[in-house]
């Protein structure tokens, strides 16, 4: 495993870096939210997203993209997290394009991949039903109609779901509720009859819908995959999901945690500047050695994936749970560390503990993710 | 087939041949390795052979020069050599802080005759070397050391004390730092010096630890006479050969393995109730801890290919040294917490003579010894983070 960037990544980085910095910085995502923007994110960057060639990652070139691959997707999810970007990449360009890619028949590809390469299509996963991330536990239902099925359901936290233009909703089709087998995955259009979606705009401005599924009717080849293997389908869309929301982590953790060492490096009190207080300086420190070791922790799991190691999931699960807890650390360290005005409006600290807070939850906690390690170790 | 593949090729055919097949079994504890030195008394027969001819093809220190007892070859033959001694279980043939430590010091800041005095001996394992560095009062304050050398025409007389020098018992001479001047700042008036261990008024005693026997030992200097020529580099500056040599020791002492993993030991000691460990808590726990390891064995592999690239590790090696020894910590601790009383019997053969509650007591001393974590903090603080003041 190759834990030091090619020259090809360090050019790839640096345009991310470049482009977010001056198309999506922090100050874009608070006009969305002063602006309180219908879409919540500017359609505009997702085309020039797309000319930058990012939403199509990891889409085979025959569909458009250009196939880079995860390492390649973490170093812009990483760009992303420093500047809190707000776009569809990782509901669309990463979690859909996954499903479909590795799920879909050559039919459902050839149709929905290169509208994702293109930037024309958002699409939405909707997994999640409760507060906490767990596939075992959906109850939304897919029963066998006509040619095709009938859902059931009631799904939340489903990112840009607002603004979809297809959902890829995961429900049922056998087995009780907490079993891991008996899912499948299915392309639902939001205005079918009896789907309803509300956006719940969420800590981190960012953009989340809770959908109801009443009697939605769908066709048998909305189907994605094969009956019940949905969870399959899902276990390498979740790791991608998660290992992209991994690298953010690691952008967002280390932008606040950079912020606050240039701010304790000019605030005066007591007539110092106060960075030369020890109390600080150790805290400082001790929070960038685990940013420099979430650093490789990101990487690895990232090129476990390239890689397709067997246990890359339990990598992934690793990182996710470490970015969790160190970014975390960097942005509560952040607010306490830039003291009064750590807590206005007016500084990014506290957004960064927003945005970092929700990607922390999202498809897992450190504890989930924990959780996962200890099974797949045998203890 | 390219020149490295023809070394590998050559290199895996040597080690077959001339390796003992004693010297391919792992090393079981400090005792095993060879250590060398005038008194050094070889544990087997294939011990001493394995030394003579590893030595004799400078294998012991590869990448040094010929000239200096090394086999001149370059970082990827060096890999190589590494790689195929692995893969045949081939114990390293020498043990050395002259290897680790004295060397690469000699070799950046050595004159010529130095080199070609002290560097072969070390490479053939016929002297050796301890370290004096710490005092009883500058620990962490190393620079505020006080042992003196005062200049007597053509020698230095020494007074003074080390402590925490490691087999100072054993070693047959010690490199040490002593204050050559006083008027200046604490980091000026340092010198490296260099001296054998028989010379009259040396005299070093063993510390007994928390965790029971240790290499360590106090050691005195009384009226100790040492040529002038055995100064390394220039007079009164030698805290810089310091600060180098403490990097490296940085670097080692963040890298302390357990061989297996903690899990695993937890599981052994607690056994499992429905496939998990029964303590829901100390679970967690564990399992945080591993992903920790995890990711710092990652940055480990990171660094060093980052070194490899030619990036100087330089006071990131101050990090590795506290995440490590932090971490290392820790999980003697959870493992103390999983094995519970059978864990801190401290005798009799149970226990292999508290292996594991001694190792536990020995693990605090690591977040100590080669620089507390506290003033690697403010290493990071300082020189990577570029915070100001102290």
């Amino acid at each position: 495993m190759k834990l030091l960037l090619t020259e090809d990544e360090v050019m790839l980085q640096d345009a991310a870096a470049g482009f977010f910095r001056d198309k999506a910085p922090v100050t874009e995502l608070r006009k969305l939210r002063d602006t309180e923007d219908a879409t919540g994110f500017s359609r505009g960057l997702w085309q020039d997203m797309a000319e930058m060639g990012f939403s199509g990652i990891l889409i085979p070139e025959e569909h458009g993209g250009n196939d880079m691959g995860y390492r390649a997707m973490g170093l812009v999810a990483e760009e992303m997290g420093k500047n809190l970007s707000a776009s569809p990449f990782l509901s669309t360009a990463i979690l859909a394009a996954t499903a479909i890619r590795k799920g879909g028949s050559a039919e459902q590809q050839a149709e929905w991949l290169p509208k994702i390469a293109g930037g024309s299509t958002i699409m939405a996963l909707a997994l999640d039903e409760g507060g906490k991330h767990n596939p075992a536990k959906t109850a939304t239902t897919a029963t066998p109609s006509g040619n095709g099925f009938r859902l059931n359901g009631a799904k939340a936290m489903v990112v840009d779901g607002h603004v979809a233009d297809k959902f890829i909703v995961a429900a049922r089709t056998s087995g009780a509720v907490g079993d891991p087998d008996g899912l499948s995955l299915f392309l639902v259009d939001p205005k079918s009859k009896g789907v309803s979606t509300e956006r719940t705009i969420m800590a981190d401005s960012r953009n989340a819908a809770r959908i109801v599924l009443d009697d939605v009717e769908v066709d048998g080849d909305a189907l994605i995959g094969e009956t019940g293997k949905g969870g399959e389908i899902l276990d390498l869309v979740l790791n991608a999901g998660r290992a992209a929301l991994s690298a953010e982590l690691l952008g967002s953790g280390s932008q606040a945690f950079e912020n606050t060492v240039e701010y304790i490096k000019e605030r005066k009190q007591f007539g110092r500047i106060i960075g030369e207080f020890q109390a600080l300086q150790h805290r400082a420190s001790h929070l960038y050695s685990e940013i420099e070791v979430c650093r490789s922790a990101v990487l690895a799991a990232l090129s476990a994936l390239d890689m397709g190691l067997p246990d890359a999931g339990t990598y992934v699960s690793m990182a996710k749970a470490k970015l969790g807890n160190v970014a975390r650390l960097a942005s509560v360290e952040g607010i306490q560390m830039h003291g009064g005005v750590g807590m206005t409006d007016e500084f990014d600290v506290g957004l960064f503990a927003k945005r970092i807070r929700v990607a922390q939850e999202m498809f897992g906690d450190t504890n989930y993710h924990l959780e996962q390690v200890a099974q797949s170790k045998k203890f | 087939m390219s020149d490295l593949d023809k070394f590998r090729a050559e290199t895996r055919a040597w080690l077959e041949e001339n390796c003992p097949p004693e010297m391919r079994k792992p090393v079981k504890s400090d005792e095993e390795s060879c250590w060398g030195g005038r008194n050094w008394v070889f544990t087997s027969d294939d011990q001493k052979i394995w030394l003579e001819r590893m030595s004799a093809k400078g294998w012991t220190v590869p990448t040094w020069d010929e000239k200096y007892g090394g086999a001149g070859l370059t970082r990827a033959e060096e890999q190589i050599l590494k790689q195929e001694m692995k893969r045949i279980g081939a114990r390293s043939p020498l043990s050395s802080f002259g290897i680790w430590m004295l060397g690469p010091a000699l070799l950046k800041f050595g004159s010529e005759e130095q080199k070609l005095e002290y560097l072969p001996p070390i490479a053939r394992g016929e002297i050796r070397w301890c370290q004096g560095y710490s005092e009883p009062g500058s620990g962490s304050d190393l620079a505020s050391l006080q042992t003196k050398a005062e200049d007597k025409g053509d020698h230095y007389l020494v007074n003074g004390q080390k402590v925490w020098t490691s087999y100072a018992d054993k070693a047959d001479w010690i490199f040490c730092l002593v204050r050559t001047d006083n008027s200046g700042s604490k980091h000026e008036g340092i010198s490296f010096l260099l001296f054998d261990m028989t010379t009259p008024g040396v005299e070093p005693k063993p510390i007994k630890l928390i965790s029971g026997k240790s290499p360590f030992c106090e050691t005195f200097f009384t009226d100790v006479k040492v040529p002038k020529e055995n100064l390394v580099g220039v007079e009164g500056q030698g805290w810089n050969i310091a600060k180098y040599l403490l990097t490296h020791e940085r670097e080692m002492i963040g890298d302390i393995g357990l061989g297996r993993s903690v899990s695993e030991m937890a599981v052994d000691y607690m056994g499992l109730e429905d496939g998990k460990l029964p303590d829901p808590i100390l679970r967690g726990e564990i399992a945080q801890a591993e992903v920790d390891d995890w990711a710092f064995k990652m940055t480990m592999m990171r660094m060093l290919s980052e070194a490899k690239a030619g990036v100087s590790l330089g006071a990131k090696s101050s990090m590795l040294k506290y995440y490590g020894t932090e971490l290392n910590k820790r999980k003697f601790e959870l493992l103390i917490n999983a094995a519970g009383g059978d864990g801190l019997e401290w005798e009799g053969e149970r226990s292999n003579d508290g292996h594991l509650a001694r190792t536990w007591m020995r693990t605090k001393g690591n977040s100590i010894e080669g620089g507390t974590s506290e003033v690697m903090l403010n290493i990071i603080s300082k020189r990577i983070l570029e915070l100001p003041g102290g």
